[in-house]
């Protein structure tokens, strides 16, 4: 049945598409009547009463299984998706009843095969990640962000680009249930209402609410209409990730909370404190911020900006510093003083620092002293309240204020410390004052401070009967455990909503498809409280922005909004505050003493599956995590020389070609089998696979937090170590610890064996100086020339002459987010192969972003260089495909033909890049329903034994070609982005046609930076790359 | 059988002379005795029941091997990407080197006159015919969509109008390996056909004179039809010999034509020719060795024959050794990056031990062919044709799997495991080889009988 | 003895090749055309004795690899160039050198098999069939007897002379060959 309705959805044009309301309630009552946990209740349960068992033994050889295992997890997948499919597929071809607005034109105009592309926003952590959505048939297939919002300029981050698959994940949450056994939703209003009437009796005593930071104004004021209603009620708030230090510094800093908002683009100096402000949306504005910074790198003769970092966990940011200087967390309070004392903040307390960070202050200084008001000091978001004060000090010393650096009231609404207020809470469940918690989002039992024992308190709440705990998740997580309701909530991409951005400017979360498994919004349940219950989502959001909107022309308003995708005006005004001298105590009281055998324990958040929020992504899990390349696990980085005084490695580390082959004994492995590692912090002891990471500060080990969850999906489980379990309250983001050896191995999935470029000069990079000595410096060994070749030159044939296309990278702005390989997974159906498979080196990744390192091990420069399909015009993998699989088309793709392809593999070892995959087993799920509606229509699904590569996004290409050719002229330049550059937050990708000479991949294929890859195999790759140029502080030796 | 008679013929002869091609004491009627005999005998020898039995059980691992292969895909191997390809394709170029002593003997030697061949060839040939079919095997099972391969590397009219990619080494490898295989079957049967005669003549019951008199095709020895079948054999000869060297040079083009270092190199022909003509001899010995002791043939394969067969162990053996010496050369010659590198890796890579093993095998084992208590001693030939067999395979692991192990950019460098299943399938066909030469042990004259009278003293005419 | 019914022939066994080879020539010198000898091993000179020199083998084996040459080139060609001509790899679409391993293996097959077939064909087997096989003791032939057969069809034939003629070159044993 499941796949009827499925082929429906692509079959029958939207305008016979009848409302699919009857089929939820059919489906609604099937869960209900269903009785016991039986029918649904854990996947585990309901597909071992079917077929996995046996599938399971049917996987004869034990050894064989061991790696054949993803392919039966993805069976697996495949029979849980289709016992979900009854509840997924009904909603899906149905479009919400109210009317939403589509981003080009309106739906009743759908034609089939024709995407819709609608403006929405992602919230995250605390803020907006302003979107559009490309729809299919009403199906959100593909996300992409929005170029009018300040917040994105049209590009994502790897998380929203994610977030999609969330959405089609069989593993969601799909119905309401009380104590584990499934209820309809009337139920659950019914008793709800009870619960509320008796608050509503007693004041609201021992009602709590639990959401993480709420950045929707709709949402804030529900909340704060709940709170008059129920006086004695409280709103908690706990974001895992969250940015006490900046709140409680600036409180230190201006006696009230506010966010800064930095202008990198009018900045020639940056000196970051520990502000990985170019690797994720963690830091908010990190799209805007890095497109920002880098619009003073891209070309290097017009006033190159300048970056120094002192960090205390490599980064992506510390890979793209002019001068990077690691530094223990604890060292880098003392530089933000040693730094401040310079600029004339404070004075110096004597701070005792090794000589290269006294250098690295010292040049710091004089270029910040140098460019007053044309500089700025980004503070971490993990450091602490003190350095954020200094640092914001230091700005207005140096005049920054105003010019590079504004301050704007909190986006966050009625903003407070999380650390204190999900401990308020823990105490109140352990003294019993609570009766009733609704929690909204997150997942407090497991990525609380270890300290609070959210687990344990709420042991104690649940302990009385007459105790109640709500949840609304999207998922069934480990706080499900305690829950007495839980309901699924709706993905944003089914819900109504609004949002602020990291400068305050709302967007309205408009649903691009009716919830797949009738999930409810946290509006929606709030909306019980206040005697609303039956109001729709849409109409809450509508609701107040009516009240908000004065003048008659609301409608009218409102589809704007709608349209764009962001409210205009209403970014928040910088306040004239005014920072106050007195730099605040040394407040890391850990830093003193506390030295000798015990090492500092930094917590970041993981790169890839963020809070852990999406440990259950496969996209996400399979992405390698920027630097280390590792997917599919957390690991403990330590520095190369500690992994040796530990005894882990072979050898000492002098160079990067020695940790490259100490790692093990064979470089190039892709399947580390890590040394595990025992970190005790106050008690507490988590084990972990260390990993010698270039670049970490000694006597320092990182650890990744959002792994270890005890209940999550198949995609999610098994793996990694959960660093949640000893993270303290009083250090969440660095503290002191101790670790300790053990003889136990974690084996790893690494992408990446080797981080040398030996002597093969894969990324060129020269320095400002020596750039303008030796311009053409990239291009040592230029291409063969063409008359060099005995086979006379195609383009001599009339082949390229129509389109040419091409793309260039620009690796001074590529700072290895990762985003690109995200959107590529999502617009080309790429197929995910799970641990085991890319441990054998079988990743199907189209576009893999190399990380290499320089130099010496404890400070290296780091490159990253996006290699996607060269396209070569002498492509060696197509004269020795047996089947002419694989051919040049006339505009110069090195086209891959699917069902031609036998698969003998030649190709790939023909390619010198290495580009090529190869679907060893029947990647590609084909059975659930569920995962189908989200691919891209327009591109093949790939089957077994078969090879497959990046194409420039041709499906692209085409309908850009068709919609040209209707209209009789030419594709424009930017007509045609593919994924990765569309995705790309710095513009660092370039592609377009060579043939128009206007054409910015023309221009920049001009430029003097311009280089191929192995050139010298003459295979003239249509991607090219820029040389990468630093630009270093000239006195920095001599400071 | 009769290992008395094989110690009066093992004994070294005096200083100076060499061991006769043929035992003494042959006549006509002898010769086809003994030969015909052990097809037309109705008593099997146990040992053959035995060898037969476990030969078949491995045939059932190949078959399993592969069955799971189609039902799974490729990925149940340890091949991976960068090493696209790995057990399959050494398997391959090992058995089609194996397979190349048998037309190289029958044709070569035959156009430069070499009696001595004549007591080895015809099972040199059935040789050649198993070992190309156990190599054909492998191209075609390795690729991801078998179903498919089996027939689109075939130039057939079709509905979607596409042809096979005629620049590719690979479609070269398929005329190449099916032309070699239809060419060495030619040759092997028109040299049947009058031994076919002599059994139906001397066969005992009728059904088997039936069935030979139907494979003879009523040949009655005829002068005219000598004449005409000497010179057909003769121009077969004339026309194997140019394809035995062209099969395995096509084969090295498959690595040479492309552009992966320790790959792209010219010289492969020749030094895959010469590998696969050592590799072949070996094979001989491996199986003659056996054959004169189980069956008491050393009467027709004498000491000389082995001794023979490992001189030309000893050259090809040399040649070989050059070849590697050569590689490390030019590697270093070229200055190349990617060429040194490429010789970094096979001396000091995660697989030099490998490298070391094939050397030792390749190069140091044979040199002991220099001697004349060696080459006269069938245990030690036996041995240092196993140990040579296994450094000829490991030649090939190293050429396919370490070179592209490490090719151009170092962040895609990957490592490449065997899993079971390449093993099953390795020794799966080692058993399916033994299978098909045993039955036809059984079933067919193992030796050619009317090419041996033709050397006895009184098939001459006196003047 | 002489018998009414017609014979193919009059059949002479020898213990040696040299015997058969003089007897042969005798029987070549006598005048006798249409007759044939039986060896189990090739016997050149027995072929010289009756008067058969050269064939048409060679002449087979040569068509056959033209064929086979031009026939393997021309489908190259015509695919790569002209029925379907695809961009591989910047290589021209009529790439000549590539094509020649694929020609040479073409023209080997073509040869062979001519070779081959030609020859079974010019000595008409397979061939069920033949008198000569009448003889008992003919079994011998394949074995370690020479034999020389006189054919009826010869104008000097006549049974009582022939086989006179036949005794005199002291065989094993003369014999006739019914049909």
């Amino acid at each position: 049945m499941s796949n009827n309705s499925d082929s429906q959805s692509s079959l029958i044009p939207a305008s016979e598409i009848k409302p699919a309301t009857m089929e939820l309630e059919a489906v609604r009552s099937k869960l209900a009547d269903a009785k016991g946990p039986k029918y649904w209740r854990t996947l585990e349960e309901l597909v071992d009463q079917q077929a996995f068992g046996d599938l399971l033994e049917r996987e004869f050889p034990r050894h064989a299984s061991e790696w054949i295992d993803p392919v039966s997890r993805r069976s697996f997948l495949k029979l849980a998706g289709a016992s979900l499919a009854l509840a997924g597929l009904t909603g899906c071809t149905k479009q919400p009843l109210e009317q939403i607005l589509p981003y080009v034109r309106q739906p009743e105009e759908l034609i089939p095969g024709r995407p819709i592309y609608y403006a929405t926003a992602m919230p995250f952590n605390g803020h907006a990640l302003p979107l559009l959505v490309e729809t299919h048939e009403f199906r959100p297939t593909k996300v992409e962000g929005n170029p009018q919002h300040q917040a994105s300029l049209g590009s994502t981050d790897l998380f929203a680009q994610a977030s999609i698959l969330n959405m089609y994940d069989p593993d969601r949450s799909i119905a309401v249930t009380y104590k584990g056994e499934p209820r309809p939703w009337g139920e659950f209003l019914g008793s709800i209402r009870g619960r509320v009437q008796y608050h509503k009796s007693n004041q609201g005593a021992g009602l709590r609410f639990l959401t993480g930071a709420v950045a929707s104004p709709t949402l804030g004021s529900q909340m704060r209409a709940v709170l008059q209603l129920f006086p004695q009620a409280k709103w908690h708030r706990w974001e895992p990730i969250h940015r006490d230090s900046i709140r409680q510094g600036s409180k230190a800093a201006f006696g009230n909370y506010y966010d800064p908002i930095y202008k990198f683009a009018a900045a020639d100096v940056v000196v970051s404190l520990d502000a990985d402000f170019l690797s994720g949306s963690w830091f908010p504005g990190f799209l805007s911020y890095s497109r920002d910074f880098m619009s003073r790198r891209k070309d290097p003769k017009a006033g190159m900006n300048r970056l120094y970092v002192a960090e205390s966990a490599p980064s992506t940011t510390g890979a793209k510093a002019d001068h990077r200087i690691p530094a223990l967390n604890a060292e880098i309070e003392k530089i933000a003083r040693a730094l401040a004392a310079k600029v004339g903040v404070g004075s110096a307390g004597g701070e005792q620092l090794s000589a290269e960070q006294q250098k690295w202050i010292n040049a710091a200084a004089a270029d910040l002293a140098k460019s007053k008001g044309r500089c700025l000091v980004v503070p971490g978001v993990f450091q602490s309240a003190t350095v954020f004060a200094l640092a914001q000090a230091m700005n207005a010393a140096l005049g920054n204020v105003g010019q590079t650096v504004n301050y704007i009231d909190p986006v966050e609404i009625d903003p407070v410390e999380h650390t204190q207020s999900i401990r308020e809470l823990a105490d109140d469940l352990r003294s019993g004052k609570v009766q009733t918690l609704v929690v909204m989002g997150g997942n407090p039992v497991f990525d609380a401070p270890a300290d609070v024992q959210f687990g344990d308190a709420l042991e104690k709440f649940a302990a009385n009967e007459q105790n109640q705990l709500i949840q609304l998740h999207i998922y069934r997580n480990d706080t499900t455990d305690f829950a007495t309701w839980h309901v699924p909530e709706a993905h944003y991409l089914e819900s109504w909503g609004d949002v602020r951005s990291y400068d305050g400017t709302v967007s309205i979360i408009q649903p691009m498809i009716a919830p797949l498994f009738d999930g409810r919004t946290a509006g929606e349940i709030i909306a019980i409280f206040i005697d609303q219950a039956t109001t729709p989502g849409h109409d809450l959001v509508q609701a107040y922005w009516r009240s908000q909107h004065s003048g008659d022309d609301f409608e009218a308003w409102w589809r704007r909004a709608l349209h764009d995708g962001f409210i205009g005006n209403t970014a928040f005004p910088a306040r004239q505050v005014k920072a106050n001298a007195a730099v605040p105590p040394a407040q890391t009281a850990h830093v003193a003493g506390q030295q000798g055998e015990f090492v500092e324990v930094i917590f970041r958040p993981d790169p890839t599956i963020f809070d852990g929020g999406f440990v259950n992504n496969a996209w996400l899990q399979e992405t390698p995590k920027p630097l280390s390349r590792t997917t599919w696990d957390n690991v403990a980085f330590i520095s190369p020389a500690m992994a040796a005084r530990y005894g882990f490695l072979r050898l000492e580390q002098k160079t990067i070609e020695q940790s490259d082959r100490a790692k093990n004994v064979n470089a190039d492995h892709q399947s580390d089998a890590e040394n595990v590692i025992e970190i005790n912090v106050g008690g507490r002891k988590v084990k972990a696979a260390m990993w010698p990471q270039p670049g970490q500060p000694d006597n320092a080990v990182t650890l990744f937090m959002g792994y270890g969850q005890k209940r999550t999906g198949r995609v999610g489980s098994g793996y990694g170590y959960d660093a949640y379990s000893i993270r303290p309250s009083g250090s969440q983001y660095a503290g002191f610890g101790a670790v300790q050896a053990t003889n136990e191995h974690w084996s790893i999935a690494v992408q990446q064996g080797h981080f040398t470029m030996d002597d093969r000069a894969p990324v060129r990079s020269s320095n400002l100086e020596e750039f303008e000595k030796e311009p053409n410096f990239a291009r040592e060994e230029p291409e063969p020339a063409r008359d060099e070749s005995l086979y006379p030159d195609f383009r001599d044939k009339g082949w390229y002459q129509q389109h040419a296309w091409a793309m260039a990278i620009d690796l001074n702005s590529c700072i290895g987010c990762q985003a690109c390989t995200v959107a590529c997974y999502a617009e080309n159906n790429i197929s995910v192969v799970g641990k085991e498979q890319v441990q054998r080196g079988r990743e199907m990744l189209w576009l893999r972003i190399d990380s290499y390192y320089e130099g010496d091990p404890a400070n290296p420069t780091m490159y990253f260089q996006p290699v996607p399909c060269m396209q070569c015009e002498n492509a060696p993998c197509e004269p020795v495909c047996p089947v002419g699989a694989t051919l040049h088309s006339t505009e110069g793709l090195n086209d891959m033909v699917y069902n031609r392809c036998v698969g003998t593999r030649y190709c790939s070892n023909n390619c010198p890049y290495k580009v090529r995959r190869f679907n060893f087993f029947l990647f590609a799920d084909y059975e659930t329903p569920i995962r189908k509606l989200g691919r891209n229509p327009d591109v093949t699904v790939r089957s077994r034994g078969v090879m497959e590569k990046c194409t420039y996004c041709v499906q692209r290409i085409n309908a850009a070609r068709i919609t040209a050719e209707k209209e009789d002229r030419r594709v424009r330049d930017g007509e045609v982005k593919t994924a990765c550059q569309q995705s790309c937050p710095t513009e660092a990708i370039y592609f377009g046609d060579m043939n128009d000479p206007n054409s910015k991949v023309a221009k920049w294929k001009k430029n003097q930076r311009n280089y191929s890859l192995l050139a010298d195999v003459n295979t003239r790759p249509r991607t090219t790359y820029i040389a990468s140029v630093k630009n270093p502080n000239p006195e920095f030796e001599k400071a | 059988m009769a290992p008395q008679v094989q110690d009066e013929i093992d004994v070294l002869p005096p200083k100076g002379v060499r061991p006769p091609i043929l035992g003494p004491g042959q006549t006509l009627r002898t010769v086809t005795d003994r030969i015909g005999g052990v097809v037309l005998t109705k008593h099997t020898p146990v040992f053959w029941l035995l060898i037969v039995a476990v030969a078949v059980a491995i045939t059932g691992i190949l078959n399993t091997a592969i069955g799971y292969l189609l039902m799974k895909g490729t990925g149940i191997w340890g091949i991976n990407i960068p090493v696209g390809w790995g057990f399959a394709i050494v398997n391959f170029v090992w058995w089609i080197g194996i397979g190349h002593a048998g037309t190289l003997i029958s044709a070569i030697l035959l156009l430069f006159k070499q009696s001595w061949r004549t007591s080895i060839n015809r099972f040199a040939e059935a040789m050649t015919i198993f070992a190309v079919m156990q190599a054909g095997l492998f191209p075609l099972v390795h690729t991801g969509r078998p179903w498919l391969a089996a027939y689109w590397l075939f130039p057939y009219p079709n509905s979607m109008g596409v042809w096979p990619q005629f620049r590719s080494p690979l479609i070269w490898d398929v005329f190449a390996v099916s032309t070699y295989f239809t060419v060495s079957f030619l040759f092997w049967g028109i040299g049947l056909i009058p031994d076919f005669a002599t059994l139906r003549d001397q066969a005992k019951t009728l059904t088997v004179r039936r069935i030979y008199g139907m494979l003879a095709m009523g040949w009655r020895g005829s002068a005219r039809h000598w004449n005409r079948y000497e010179t057909a054999y003769m121009l077969l000869a004339g026309l194997a010999t140019p394809l035995v060297l062209s099969v395995h040079s096509v084969v090295s083009l498959d690595f040479a034509v492309s552009v992966v270092p320790g790959w792209h190199t010219t010289f492969f022909p020749p030094y895959f020719v010469a590998g696969a003509i050592f590799s072949g001899f070996a094979m001989v010995l491996i199986l003659a060795i056996p054959f004169r002791y189980l069956y008491g043939m050393q009467d027709y394969i004498t000491l000389r024959h082995l001794q023979n067969c490992a001189k030309v162990m000893l050259a090809t053996g040399l040649i070989v050794a050059y070849s590697y010496l050569l590689e490390m050369f030019i590697g270093w010659y070229s200055n190349d990056k990617y060429e040194l590198a490429m010789v970094h890796n096979r001396l000091f890579g995660p697989y030099s031990k490998y490298y070391y093993t094939l050397i030792f095998c390749n190069i140091i084992t044979p040199q002991s062919l220099w001697f004349n208590k060696v080459r006269s001693s069938p245990a030690l030939l036996f041995l240092v044709s196993c140990v040579v067999q296994c450094g000829m395979w490991l030649e090939r692991f190293v050429i396919v799997v370490m070179s592209l192990q490490r090719d151009y950019l170092p962040t895609s460098w990957g490592m490449y495991w065997f899993t079971k299943w390449d093993v099953m399938t390795l020794l799966g066909t080692m058993g399916f080889f033994t299978l098909l030469f045993f039955l036809f042990i059984r079933f067919m004259p193992a030796i050619s009988i009317f090419e041996i009278r033709a050397l006895l003293p009184q098939a001459k005419v006196k003047e | 003895m002489t018998t009414a019914q017609p014979i193919y022939g009059m059949m002479a066994e020898f213990d040696n090749p040299t015997d058969l080879v003089h007897a042969a020539e005798a029987a070549y010198a006598a005048g006798y055309r249409k007759m044939d000898a039986y060896s189990p091993y090739p016997l050149e000179e027995a072929a010289e004795a009756i008067g058969s020199h050269h064939n048409r083998v060679p002449l087979v084996c040569l068509i056959g690899a033209m064929l086979g040459m031009i026939g393997g080139y021309a489908l190259q060609y015509w695919v790569s160039a002209i029925n379907y001509p695809i961009n591989s790899g910047g290589k021209p679409f009529h790439s000549w050198p590539a094509f020649i391993p694929v020609t040479f293996e073409c023209a080997i097959l073509g040869a062979s098999l001519a070779t081959v077939f030609g020859m079974l064909a010019l000595n008409g087997l397979p061939q069920p069939y033949h008198p000569v096989f009448n003889v008992p003791r003919f079994t011998q032939a394949s074995t370690e007897k020479f034999f020389l057969c006189i054919e009826s069809q010869d104008p000097r034939f006549s049974p009582a002379e022939t086989r006179r003629f036949l005794e005199a070159q002291h065989p094993h044993e003369v014999s006739e060959v019914p049909y």
